[in-house]
């Protein structure tokens, strides 16, 4: 409650900051009244700062959920969504857009599609080879999967660096770019593409919480209880493959949200996934808009990459709880 | 591909959108946004530095653009940080972006007027044409371009040619040399300059092999100058095991220039052209 409290209070100052000095809520009033808007104002308001707006809070949500998901699947706490190879299929996708889109002959068509809907091709791809890899007989071991991710992240950063040495200067920095993160590409049309993709796993990820609840006691235990193991890993794999991929291709590489969300989280109010699960996707979209805000008016009229802000603020906050929470919490 | 459909299609978009925005103000723009280097130079150059309202971050030069605004890098530029400044027209060199920026400023008729990036001679002048047409000033573009035109010929006339080769090296971080292959705005100034690039086995800019640089044998080290601790250290360069080993490492001959100088091909390209071609045959003769 206090969380949604929180991401209305911050989702409002988001609205009304930025580097165009316009008096957003007397904008936002004008429009719905029908009275006349200037241009200006109105591509301010409605085609950059809701838009935008809307896509940090889904990517903050789906990445938050999404590390929740993984720590409780692999009963690691230092799991993220990185572990089932997301990240690094979505930057291979990513760079070989960037490097290689410039000799298809098709690649103009797609525009400013081509790297998100490659960079989700690879995130998927890299996944859905990882649970191949890691299913045996219909049953998918996590472990292997773990070791499997491993190797595989050193292949597709191989590959990344093969067309990271083939780029040029420009190619360079659009992947270094890419690879910070950034919610500035956010539009309507993004949103339409993204927001199911994010939206249905998250609302659909609370269903897990019983079963991770059960999987902490282990494997076996959870499916004496009665739950069905398999498909509970299924799910979860699938679902964070979703919704990181599509949060991922729509905002670049941000890193950090899907590690430190959850954690605040255990530490502030247990490890129960009931609520765990809800939270994180609250705080995750708190925190993606709280750092988007800053990364938009801290040097405007340019802006930073937000992948910079949400390491510059979590990691001292996330040190700060730990320091805290140090001798009542076991680490 | 997008490159090469821009370069076509730049001129002709250039003056649709020039009397499409004409057509619809009365007056000559008076916000205007110049992104790139070049772009920035040439506004300058014609005298119409009043009627800037930001630059870019590679706009650094004359020293007075970097009190403008600086909306950020110019292949990352943010949407809104670009209307915050209230521009009524935004001169873009080629390479500009990304996309969805660049159609959100459609989206709030915000003519965006294209400026060909290159480098040689002809886009030099075909820069100043764009920039001095959007602007409403094609007389004071043309007598410009001329200037300009008559200073490259004269620099390269000048010229004298030398059997010099010259390494540059864009960055030295670890250590590891990035040097500048051919196709590249450097290899031109280089040959414009009457020197031999030293690295022709690729293009582009790429790190270089200690071995590669022994067999290369540059007689000078060609580097930017950056002002501050950012810059590469003469004695880190002459101490680097593959350049320690080549006529440039031994000689200690290393050449400074400024970069937007060096690589910019706008207003100062003759300038350049000297500049580069006096350091050589100070060293070598």
């Amino acid at each position: 409650m206090a969380l949604a409290l929180l991401l209305l209070c911050v989702a409002a100052a988001s609205l009304t900051v930025g580097a165009a000095s316009t008096s957003v809520w007397q904008t936002m009033g004008d429009i719905l009244a029908g009275r006349e808007v200037s241009l200006r104002d109105r591509v301010v308001l409605w085609d950059i700062r809701v838009p935008r707006l809307i896509m940090g809070c889904l990517v903050g949500a789906g990445l938050a959920i999404s590390g929740a998901i993984m720590q409780g699947l692999f009963r690691n706490p230092l799991a993220d969504p990185g572990i089932v190879g997301v990240s690094a299929g979505a930057s291979l996708g990513a760079v070989m857009a960037i490097v290689l889109g410039g000799m298809l002959p098709f690649a103009p068509l797609f525009g400013s599609w081509l790297v998100p809907a490659s960079a989700f091709g690879g995130a998927w791809a890299s996944t859905i080879l990882l649970y191949r890899i890691a299913t045996r007989q219909g049953r998918t071991s996590v472990a292997t999967m773990l070791l499997a991710g491993i190797a595989l992240t050193a292949l597709t950063m191989a590959l990344t660096g093969v067309l990271v040495y083939m780029a040029d200067d420009t190619q360079l920095r659009d992947f270094s770019f890419w690879n910070l993160g950034s919610l500035a590409g956010a539009s309507w049309s993004k949103l339409a593409v993204a927001a199911p993709m994010i939206l249905l796993p998250v609302l659909l990820a609370p269903l897990l919480a019983p079963g991770l609840n059960a999987l902490a006691l282990g494997e076996a235990a959870a499916g004496h209880i009665g739950f069905r193991v398999e498909r509970l890993k299924g799910t979860a794999i699938l679902i964070t493959a979703a919704a990181t991929g599509a949060a991922v291709a729509a905002s670049g590489g941000i890193g950090f949200v899907g590690i430190v969300v959850p954690h605040l989280l255990r530490l502030l109010s247990g490890p129960d996934h009931r609520y765990l699960l809800p939270n994180a996707a609250l705080l995750g979209a708190i925190l993606l808009v709280l750092a988007d805000l800053v990364a938009r008016v801290i040097i405007a009229p340019a802006e930073l990459p937000i992948g910079i802000i949400t390491a510059l603020i979590g990691g001292p906050f996330f040190l700060w709880i730990l320091l805290r929470q140090r001798g009542l919490a076991e680490l | 591909m997008i490159r090469l459909l821009s370069k076509v299609a730049g001129p002709a978009a250039a003056a649709l959108i020039l009397t499409l925005a004409t057509g619809v103000r009365a007056d000559a723009p008076s916000r205007v946004v110049s992104v790139g280097g070049a772009v920035t130079e040439i506004v300058y150059a014609l005298g119409q530095e009043h009627r800037l309202a930001a630059r870019d971050t590679t706009s650094n030069y004359p020293a007075a653009a970097l009190q403008l605004p600086d909306v950020g890098y110019i292949r990352r530029l943010a949407p809104e940080g670009l209307l915050s400044v209230d521009p009524d027209l935004i001169l873009a060199e080629e390479g500009a972006g990304p996309i969805e920026t660049l159609d959100l400023l459609k989206q709030s008729q915000i003519p965006v007027v294209p400026v060909p990036a290159g480098f040689d001679q002809m886009v030099v002048l075909d820069k100043i044409a764009a920039v001095a047409e959007a602007l409403g000033v094609p007389g004071e573009g043309a007598t410009l371009a001329a200037k300009v035109d008559t200073d490259i010929t004269n620099a390269l006339t000048d010229v004298t040619p030398t059997d010099t080769k010259v390494l540059f090296v864009l960055s030295f971080q670890g250590g590891r040399v990035m040097a500048s292959g051919t196709n590249s705005p450097v290899d031109t100034m280089i040959a414009m300059a009457g020197a031999k690039n030293a690295a022709s086995g690729f293009e582009g800019f790429k790190l270089m092999s200690d071995e590669a640089i022994i067999s290369a044998a540059p007689d000078v080290i060609l580097i930017m100058d950056r002002s501050g601790k950012m810059g590469i250290e003469d004695s880190d360069l002459l101490h680097h095991p593959g350049i320690a080993a080549t006529p440039a490492g031994q000689k200690g001959a290393i050449v400074r220039m400024d970069g937007m100088l060096l690589t910019g091909f706008s207003v100062r390209t003759g300038e350049a052209i000297r500049t580069l071609s006096r350091s050589l045959h100070a060293i070598w003769g």
